[in-house]
């Protein structure tokens, strides 16, 4: 409420806002691109072992788009990002309190609030959905590339049954988890900079805490906001 | 007028500062000396409101400054600068960006930023070719001077310096000495300095001695050298006896 708050009565700082979205997102888009695609591939890999004692391969398509669409995608996603940008955020936050940079705009009349925090978290909550749309593409991608590959199942059955069974539902449920996820990631990464004393030794131990806090924070939020969109319908 | 009244802060129950009492004159420069570890810097940050006492109260020309509200503080955040130990230059912004800092984020454009950025340049003795570096490329007397630009861009009234020669060679200490006296003159600011530098006590008109969370001295620079008290006398001449104790 107060990053919205601060917004409306500061101003948006639209250029380090979109500085921040690169940070967060496009410079994280290869290590999604690569954990998804493996990921994928292995659900496919997976599912067909299991699908295959039922006589069911030819569902292997949407079994992977659902998983990469509701579950996988979303908290593989959000776990790179976590490990990657919530780190870094809690580094470089860090680091400026320990080099009294944040009490340097506190003197110089500029809230570190507005200067530091806000962008963060609206970079982080608006960058994710869309690096998780990217996410459960390539995790989709990896499950076709498993049956191109193997032929254990068929390409085009794999497309068609993603194109009859997944729905929109499916993926906007992922994306809503993305945005929570993007809030978390940069919420937690700004506390444990703005958190940090005591040195090199400090900052080392707010990144650390900013990406174990906030993967266990991801799973935590995930089970409730799946139940809360399983019982809106989505 | 800087007066501080039964000033007291604690942390995690040990007192820093205790009952600390104080008036630092207006248009004049003030050392404050003591051993490392006695609270200086936490005085200098209680002064400009980073650090809140625990007890008692400093005004500035009679207002209390302690119990200040967001939008009051900020107010006085324009007549009061800080210039940090190392500087506190932003790392990612350019030496141009740090200097102009608050009059960019308060909506001035960069046109008009500009010439402000180049005068205060000047007045630290920096030419504006320096404009677009990063802190990380400059020496660190540099980005002292720097960081005192920064604080001159808003026409402080008061400005605080903790250890301004701090990890600066004898000549660079002396250049930043006589540059904190020329803005004093020039500008008639009071200045309020933190330093082990005994070299300060040629630029400053008077020096407070910082003992056990207590002003013990509190006296003009010009006779410091010839003072009988027991603490200043140990302390100017580094004797190991004497009333201050080693850790």
């Amino acid at each position: 409420m107060r990053t919205v708050k601060s917004v409306f009565t500061k101003g948006l700082r639209v250029k380090e806002l979109a500085l921040q979205m690169k940070r967060i997102g496009v410079d994280s888009s290869s290590v999604i691109v690569l954990s998804t695609l493996s990921s994928g591939f292995a659900l496919a890999l997976q599912s067909y072992a299991g699908l295959s004692r039922i006589g069911g391969q030819e569902m292997l398509g949407v079994i992977v788009a659902w998983g990469m669409t509701r579950e996988l995608g979303p908290v593989l996603t959000a776990i790179m990002v976590c490990g990657r940008s919530g780190s870094a955020i809690a580094a470089e936050l860090g680091t400026m309190q320990i080099t009294e940079q944040v009490d340097a705009l506190r003197t110089l009349c500029i809230s570190p609030f507005h200067y530091l925090i806000v962008p963060r978290i609206l970079a982080g909550t608006l960058i994710m959905p869309f690096l998780t749309l990217f996410g459960m593409f390539f995790g989709i991608l990896g499950g076709y590339l498993f049956a191109l590959i193997t032929l254990t199942s068929s390409p085009e059955i794999y497309l068609v049954n993603i194109r009859n069974f997944l729905t929109l539902g499916d993926i906007v449920g992922g994306l809503i988890k993305s945005c929570a996820f993007g809030y978390i990631i940069a919420f937690v990464g700004c506390y444990k900079g703005f958190q940090t004393t005591g040195g090199a030794r400090g900052v080392g131990l707010s990144t650390t805490q900013a990406v174990v806090v906030g993967c266990i924070a991801i799973l935590i939020a995930n089970y409730f906001l799946s139940v809360y969109l399983w019982k809106a319908g989505l | 007028m800087i007066t501080i009244k039964h000033l007291t802060k604690e942390f995690n129950g040990r007192k820093v500062l205790d009952n600390l009492n104080l008036e630092l004159p207006d248009g004049k420069m003030t050392v404050i000396i003591g051993r490392s570890g006695e609270g200086k810097s936490v005085l200098l940050k209680s002064i400009i409101g980073l650090l809140y006492p625990t007890s008692g109260s400093i005004s500035i020309d009679n207002k209390e400054v302690t119990r200040l509200s967001e939008r009051e503080r900020e107010t006085f955040y324009k007549t009061c600068g800080y210039v940090f130990q190392f500087a506190a230059l932003l790392d990612s912004l350019t030496v141009f960006e740090n200097v102009g800092l608050s009059l960019l984020e308060h909506g001035l454009k960069e046109e008009e930023v500009r010439p402000l950025v180049i005068e205060k340049l000047a007045l630290v003795e920096l030419h504006s070719d320096i404009m677009d570096r990063y802190p990380s490329d400059l020496s660190g007397g540099m980005r002292k001077r720097v960081g005192i630009a920064r604080t001159l861009i808003s026409h402080p009234s008061i400005i605080l310096y903790d250890e301004p020669t701090t990890g600066l060679d004898p000549i660079t200490s002396r250049v930043v000495h006589e540059l904190m006296r020329d803005m004093q003159k020039r500008l008639k600011v009071t200045s309020v300095i933190i330093s082990h530098d005994l070299e300060v006590f040629k630029y400053v008109d008077y020096v407070a001695l910082l003992y056990e969370g207590n002003i013990k001295y509190f006296g003009e620079a010009s006779t410091i050298w010839e003072s009988d008290n027991p603490y200043i006398y140990q302390f100017i001449r580094g004797l190991t006896t004497g009333p201050i104790q080693q850790n």
